[in-house]
């Protein structure tokens, strides 16, 4: 026996160091696996936030305007239909003529013009109408500037100047307005107080925040108190049978159907069959309804599930009705559960984009939308659509949407974990 | 005999230094009632012969710690090569967590520390730079519930051989799970079905696969952990007679819950409660003239 | 009088069902000795008589709602002039929606007499459903409070006929996932079905051209379109294996390395932290795809002297498998959870190593598991959308290089639909057959997906 047990721990130890390098390989494989996952999570949001810092800064330009009532073609000032149609583009175009008086030439003008952006106007009208008292005045204003001058002046700080499409002459005046401090950058606001527009400069995310906002409403309202009911008659009241067995088959496997696919659902028989509007968030709301609700049955029958036994036999032993059971009992105990799963699906539903093509949100839409009926985009997708513009301007304002998006997720996340530890019962 | 008490009376003395320290850390608690009972605790000494001359495998001061919840208090006990030694005591009394600590089967859970010697054949095996995997195939296991691995009954017994490379080609390992099922009785029963999963077996066959399992790897210590809690009366019986059957080759700790089955089997018994070690005694004497109080009160059925 | 007073109007009505209920079950409880002599406690009463109240006119309310758009605008359309019957359904629409405009006053000019006849009629029409619907609706809540009232006696069993309803309600709640798959079947089949009249089933499953672009004029080139759809099911195949070649791999390694070596303190971390990737958005990693991965992997490609497409199958499908990474591993972490710890014990007591124990007993043993985990996968690629309609490109070319562009069928659907389109065109109809394709497949997939997983799970349970 003794020299069997020799034979065998020497043999043991022969294969030792072999085993252990097999061992440290396989660690090693884990590791960088892990490694791997995270390094791609850091360089995501590296790039993200790299691209898109910038765009929360916006490039303008300080003119001399002289609020001239005859080139506005404004007498009352306190007119508001005055205020809307005044030509301010004449007191700009002459302004930016007064500060570089060598400019000469139409085609030269014109390029001159094309430095500060055509939001300006709007600039001055608030002005106006804020003080009426202005008209005549001479006003030195921080204008707008076009994306061209401002993603010039933005790389430029970052060592390597993209003058883009702008000309030599264009570049030198940028160059004269930023040695004669007539040129500064600031917080941008437009992009939080604005909607969609061409022009990159005037485009922001307000219009598809509030979108967002609207359909998550629409979603909120109808899949939690749906989920939550569908989730309670499976675990409580459902029979054993073969409709149950296919309600749960059926949740499951809209668990797994590919978003797109709610989307056809929701052009074939929510637009093309009961008639109803193409991009707006009442539509949205729908489909994503039925595209959370699966996440939110099974987080809440979860839940639903960690309620031990004994409470509920606790309650019917007093006689209380299995409905009383529920209400007073189950419920209250699994909310938190619920209500974990139900801000998870939100945040699902917050990121999603491609159902939403497929009804139409995708649409250009430059006002506020003012209720669920009304034409609107969401942040995902005005993320795609900006994606698609060729204007480097417009690549920063996607990463910063990005960023806005994302901040959104952790944010509703955060919320998740917080309240699965704040309340969550451990029985 | 008399060097076994020289022994035990050493280690009494190094105890009572130890509780004269202990003592003096409990000053600034004296007169509360955790103080009182942690002096109990230390004061209190394994009553019979706990130590050998010549062991297989030793413990001494073992304390194992969950978190900060301290599970066993300072253990010292001795098994003696080719002996069967059982260890009985109420549920939650740290048996099976000192049988855990015998081939470090407690690593696995993160919580758990251990402190004290431990030693096999004079060896620490809880050295930092001692490797568990050959210490696992000297000191194998057999679980409370049989877990044949989701593999071929063939493919379980090989499983040690295979890892470890104790064979060289096919046929020696056909040899070596011949007998090993056939030293754990169950070559007949299975011999036309080796290729077939080792989870469709019975219970009782199952466990007596883990054994064969066990034996595969030529272990010098086989530790048990009530092996029969989940089997019936027919296969616990089978498997008694094993363990009787494989005494003559291998040293076996033998957990259990029933003390008829620590009668049956084992030579040596020791008691176990509340973590610590009460009794250790031929089995005969610990069931027929208990020294300690709490063992006689176990053994009578008074608690358990 | 619009649709949300009719709403708050049915609203109170139904409090004050409740109330009337509730007021009417003490009021009778007082003539026989107190509220304990009552069948069912008051609130059951008043919940009743609520939900009388609400169930009828709800429904009429909603049915309205959805049908009354439908109703008016084809009683409208069929009071026009015979040219404008003629007109396809799509011009139709166009039709009504310039009627609502002139109806609302914005137009410009002075529209055809004809159509601001039209217009006037709509808007009658229009006024005239909105008061017959508050009339029912208000009708048949009232009645239901009369009938409730009427009813009401100290014997009746009012929280029997709550609970029932309670159940049904719930009930209908958990149907909405069988009408949901119900209504993805027909809205895909119906749309496709009249795709395969266009176009032979066979020659879109096995053509090997794909050119929806049918002309505007029937003499341009290419006017006929070809929708043979290999190219695409190529390229969707081409673009998932990708992904799967990253997220397998890694997803599964970083669950076992997450699950057996990791201690509690990096798991807590690290295990959240690969999660993040699961909840990023898809058009964020098409935008990471298409802006950064994509260059990067063009100049990484030419410098090493190969000639790769800005648009890789590649790029777009290493991005797919780093986003479903999260998603191998937390299903692959489960199975390998579900695993017995005595499996592990046994292994490890006969003196196996940890890379041993899990590769010999651990994934053997979860191998149904995360066979079903990686179908799930699998499924996800090929539905995922966002990444590959932002970094993939629109080019059906029938390739296995992942180095060209090739399209999928979700980028398909996607240029298929996005944008104006005429509804019945073959192009408009394709994107239906293409998304059965895609239904139907993933269908298959999760439902094995899932029947593995169950059986694996009913193993160790």
């Amino acid at each position: 026996m003794n020299n069997s047990t020799n034979s065998t721990m020497s043999r043991v130890e022969k294969t030792l160091a072999r085993r252990y390098r097999a061992e440290k390989r396989f660690r090693v494989y884990g590791l960088l696996s892990i490694l791997f996952g995270l390094a791609c999570l850091a360089i995501l949001f590296t790039d993200i936030i790299s691209k898109g810092h910038s765009a929360f800064l916006q490039t303008r330009i300080q003119l001399t305007v002289e609020l001239d009532p005859e080139e506005l073609e404004i007498d009352d000032p306190t007119d508001p239909d005055q205020i809307r149609g005044g030509y301010y583009q004449g007191v700009i175009r002459d302004a930016l003529a007064e500060r570089f008086p060598e400019v000469d030439g139409r085609s030269a003008k014109r390029a001159l013009n094309a430095l500060v952006s055509d939001g300006a106007v709007y600039q001055l009208q608030d002005e106006l109408r804020d003080d009426p008292a202005l008209l005549g005045q001479e006003v030195s204003l921080w204008l707008l500037a076009d994306d061209d001058v401002d993603t010039y002046v933005k790389s430029r700080r970052e060592g390597q100047a993209f003058a883009g499409m702008l000309g030599e002459d264009q570049v030198q005046w940028i160059e004269s307005l930023i040695a004669s401090d007539d040129l500064r950058t600031q917080l941008n606001t437009t992009f939080f107080t604005a909607s969609d527009s061409r022009e990159p400069e005037q485009a922001g995310i307000a219009g598809a925040a509030l979108g967002s906002l609207l359909t998550l409403l629409v979603t909120l309202v109808l899949s939690f108190p749906i989920g939550v009911a569908a989730a309670i008659y499976l675990e409580e009241y459902a029979p054993k049978n073969r409709v149950t067995e296919l309600i749960e088959v059926n949740i499951n496997n809209l668990a797994a159907v590919p978003s797109i696919i709610f989307g056809l659902l929701g052009l074939a028989i929510f637009i093309n069959w009961f008639g109803m509007p193409r991009s707006v968030p009442l539509v949205g709301g729908l489909v994503l309804t039925l595209m959370t609700l699966p996440t939110i049955i099974i987080s809440s029958r979860a839940a639903i599930k960690s309620v031990p036994p004994s409470i509920r036999e606790a309650a019917l032993g007093i006689g209380a009705s299995r409905m009383q059971m529920v209400l007073h009992h189950v419920l209250p105990l699994a909310m938190p559960g619920m209500l974990t799963g139900t801000i998870i699906g939100m945040a699902q539903a917050l990121g999603e984009t491609a159902p939403l093509l497929m009804i139409g949100m995708v649409a250009f839409i430059v006002d506020l939308p003012a209720g669920v009926t009304d034409p609107a985009t969401v942040l995902p997708v005005q993320i795609f659509l900006w994606s698609d513009s060729p204007e480097r301007a417009f690549v920063e304002r996607t990463s910063a949407a990005i960023m806005v998006l994302l901040a959104f997720l952790i944010l509703m996340n955060t919320l998740a974990i917080w309240l699965r530890k704040r309340l969550e019962r451990r029985w | 005999m008399s060097m076994n008490e020289q022994y035990a009376s050493a280690v009494g003395g190094a105890n009572e230094l130890k509780e004269g320290r202990s003592m003096e850390a409990y000053t600034d608690l004296a007169g509360t009632d955790h103080a009182e009972v942690s002096k109990d605790r230390t004061r209190e000494k394994t009553v019979g012969k706990p130590l050998l001359e010549s062991a297989k495998m030793s413990t001494r001061n073992v304390k194992v710690f969950y978190d900060d919840k301290q599970v066993l208090f300072d253990v010292n006990l001795d098994i003696g090569a080719n002996e069967v030694i059982a260890m009985i005591g109420p549920s939650g009394c740290g048996k099976s967590t000192f049988l855990r600590c015998l081939n470090r089967m407690n690593d696995t859970i993160d919580s758990c520390r251990v402190e004290g010697d431990l030693t096999l054949d004079g060896q620490n095996i809880y050295d930092p730079k001692l490797d568990v995997v050959p210490l696992r195939a000297r000191v194998g296991m057999v679980f409370q519930k049989p877990n044949p691995f989701p593999k071929s009954i063939y493919d379980n017994v090989a499983y040690g051989p295979r890892i470890h490379g104790l064979v060289d080609h096919r046929a020696e390992l056909d040899e070596v799970v011949e007998t090993s099922l056939k030293r754990a009785g169950l070559w007949e029963e299975v011999k036309d079905r080796l290729h077939q999963p080792g989870t469709g077996l019975s219970g009782g066959q199952q466990q007596r696969l883990c054994i064969a399992r066990t034996i595969a790897v030529s272990p010098e210590v086989i530790l048990m952990d009530e092996p029969c809690s989940a089997l019936d009366p027919i296969a616990t019986a089978r498997i008694e007679e094993l363990i009787a059957e494989l005494s003559e080759n291998f040293t076996i700790a033998i957990v259990t819950h029933s003390m008829q089955q620590a009668a049956r089997v084992s030579s040596r018994t020791a008691y176990f409660h509340l973590g610590k070690l009460i009794e250790v005694n031929d089995t005969e004497v610990v069931f027929t003239n208990p020294q300690h109080k709490l063992t006689e009160a176990y053994i009578t059925g008074r608690f358990g | 009088m619009n649709f949300s007073t009719i709403f708050a109007i049915v609203v109170l009505m139904i409090g004050l069902g409740y109330l009337l209920g509730r007021g009417r079950s003490v009021q009778l409880a007082g003539q026989i000795g107190g509220v304990r002599h009552l069948n069912s406690l008051p609130f059951y009463y008043g919940a009743l008589i609520a939900l009388w109240c609400a169930i009828p006119s709800l429904l009429i309310f909603m049915g309205w709602i959805v049908f009354d758009d439908i109703i008016i605008r084809s009683m409208v359309v069929a009071e026009l002039p015979a040219q404008y019957q003629q007109m396809s359904a799509a011009e139709q629409s166009l039709l009504v929606n310039s009627l609502e405009n002139i109806a609302a006053g914005v137009h410009f000019g002075e529209p055809e007499p004809a159509l601001q006849e039209a217009a006037n009629r709509l808007l009658s029409l229009q006024t005239a459903s909105r008061w017959s619907l508050a009339g029912v609706v208000i009708s048949t809540a009232l009645a239901a409070l009369v009938i409730g009232w009427t009813r009401m006696s100290p014997q009746y069993k009012a929280r029997v006929h709550v609970e029932t309803v309670f159940k049904g309600l719930l009930l209908t709640s958990s149907l909405i996932a069988i009408f949901t798959t119900v209504g993805i079947v027909l809205s895909v089949l119906f749309e496709a079905l009249r795709f395969f009249r266009a176009v032979p089933f066979t020659e879109f499953v096995f053509g090997l051209e794909w050119s929806p672009q049918t002309a505007i004029r029937a003499d341009q080139v290419g006017s006929s379109g070809a929708f043979g759809a290999v190219p695409l099911f190529v390229g969707t195949l081409v673009i998932s294996a990708i992904a799967m070649l990253v997220a397998v791999p890694t997803g599964l390694m970083s669950a076992i390395y997450l699950s057996e070596y990791a201690s509690r303190r990096v798991r807590a971390w690290v295990k959240p932290a690969l999660e993040v990737l699961a909840g990023i958005p898809t058009v964020v990693y098409g935008f990471f795809a298409a802006l950064t991965v994509a260059p990067f992997v063009r100049n990484l490609g030419e410098a090493m002297g190969l000639d790769v497409s800005s648009e890789s199958a590649l790029a777009a499908g290493v991005v797919m498998g780093v986003m479903i990474i999260p998603f191998v591993s937390s299903l692959s972490d489960d199975v390998i959870s579900a695993v017995p710890q005595s499996m592990r014990d046994g292994s490890l007591a006969l003196g196996a190593t940890r890379s041993e124990t899990v590769k010999q007993v651990i994934v053997p043993a979860a191998l149904p598991g995360i066979v079903g985990g990686v179908l799930l996968a699998v499924s996800r690629a090929i539905g995922e959308t966002m990444i590959v309609v932002m970094a993939a490109g629109l080019a059906a070319n029938l390739t296995a290089n992942p180095l060209e562009t090739v399209t999928t069928v979700t980028v398909q659907i996607v240029t298929l639909l996005v944008g104006d389109q005429e509804f019945n065109s073959p192009k408009t109809l394709a994107a239906f057959a293409l998304g059965l394709m895609l239904f139907v497949i993933t269908l298959c997939l999760n439902f094995l997906a899932l029947h593995v997983v169950k059986k694996y799970r009913e193993q160790y349970e």
